[in-house]
């Protein structure tokens, strides 16, 4: 079966492009000395390949565009690497942090629901007869309610704060 | 002047405070970094002043090049983004790659001034014409591959693409430049072919 265009073309730009594997690029040159239309396609691209080799050019900016630069750039210093001014020890501190309060809460959560509650008389285990009420209706709720809404209010006074200054700077 | 020093050698240079070094390496690459950046911007003097920014931000940056990459890799890396960066801000239409309606309607501004010039044409000019009538991802896939030393990996990595994405973006490019070159440079394209 013959290839299509598309899939020939595929394969001898990778040929061109001498990314094609040894057996590969083997086949190919097989086929562009034996088939007409592989030799003519071929040298299509090859010319292509080579045009954009040999004429393609690059632009050139103004003459004083080194001197530009090095203008401002006395006027610099090189900034510390990132990797010399973030601790790792800081890092991983942060979520050592938020790891111990997440599981402090979800152990807290678990030791207010009434798990005796889910215990039959028959000594099996019932999921939905388990009392959860004193996870939805004690502190625990409250003060996670409270948390949210007093990060909720800062949230929007540094969005509104952000609106302002960027509002002020338009001309 | 340092100009036998590869870059590596000039940025170490740049790093013990030789700050002048840094003057060879604006040089060697302003015209790459320029060329990419007016693939992306139309204006010369938007270009410019983006090439600039290019070379003062790796000044900046210099300490954090490890030089597990090239450093001509490093820097289109930070072209490309200040490019797309200041696109976004200007809110300007970036060509993407598949639409093929800014396409068409490139064409049809261009093709009223190419047709009449088509004669005159020599390959140089054929190639670089061509080259301004793609969008700027082909345009810049082709010249990073062509004149920007870059292998397909390194254009990867300055895009922020996967490898094999990279290879079906340079097959199309070319393709599309081909398509340019028939339909514009028809008398050209014929005298290469045979």
């Amino acid at each position: 079966m013959l290839p299509s265009e598309q899939e020939m073309e595929t394969r001898l730009w990778e040929y061109i492009d001498g990314m094609a594997l040894p057996e590969e690029a083997a086949v190919i040159e097989k086929l562009i000395a034996s088939q007409r239309e592989w030799s003519v396609k071929y040298n299509a691209l090859l010319s292509i390949h080579t045009d954009l080799s040999k004429h393609l050019e690059l632009e050139a900016p103004s003459l004083r565009f080194t001197k530009n630069v090095m203008e401002e750039v006395a006027r610099l210093h090189i900034a510390p690497a990132a990797s010399s001014y973030i601790n790792k020890k800081i890092i991983f501190g942060i979520g050592a942090f938020f790891i111990t309060l997440i599981s402090g809460f979800v152990i807290y959560a678990i030791a207010q629901v009434n798990w005796s509650s889910g215990t039959t008389v028959t000594g099996e285990f019932d999921w939905t007869k388990i009392d959860f009420t004193g996870l939805f209706n004690n502190q625990f709720v409250n003060i996670f309610m409270m948390l949210n809404t007093v990060l909720g209010l800062m949230l929007l006074d540094r969005y509104l704060h952000f609106r302002q200054k960027k509002w002020k700077k338009q001309p | 002047m340092h100009p036998g020093q590869t870059d590596n050698e000039l940025i170490e240079l740049v790093k013990t405070g030789h700050q002048q070094a840094y003057g060879q390496l604006v040089t060697r690459y302003q015209n790459y970094v320029f060329t990419i950046v007016l693939r992306y911007l139309s204006s010369r003097e938007d270009a410019e002043e983006i090439a600039q920014d290019v070379f003062i931000k790796a000044f900046k940056c210099l300490a954090d090049f490890r030089g597990d990459s090239k450093f001509s890799t490093w820097l289109y890396t930070i072209t490309t983004t200040s490019c797309l960066t200041f696109l976004r801000k200007k809110k300007l239409a970036v060509q993407s790659l598949d639409n093929e309606k800014v396409m068409a309607d490139a064409e049809q501004v261009d093709s009223g001034m190419k047709a009449n010039q088509v004669e005159q044409k020599s390959k140089l000019a054929m190639v670089n014409q061509s080259i301004a009538l793609l969008s700027p991802e082909d345009a810049q896939v082709i010249t990073l591959f062509y004149k920007g030393e870059q292998s397909l990996d390194e254009i990867a990595q300055i895009l922020g693409q996967e490898t094999n994405a990279v290879k079906v973006r340079l097959f199309r490019a070319r393709q599309r430049l081909r398509d340019k070159m028939e339909k514009f440079f028809p008398h050209e394209v014929r005298d290469l072919v045979h």
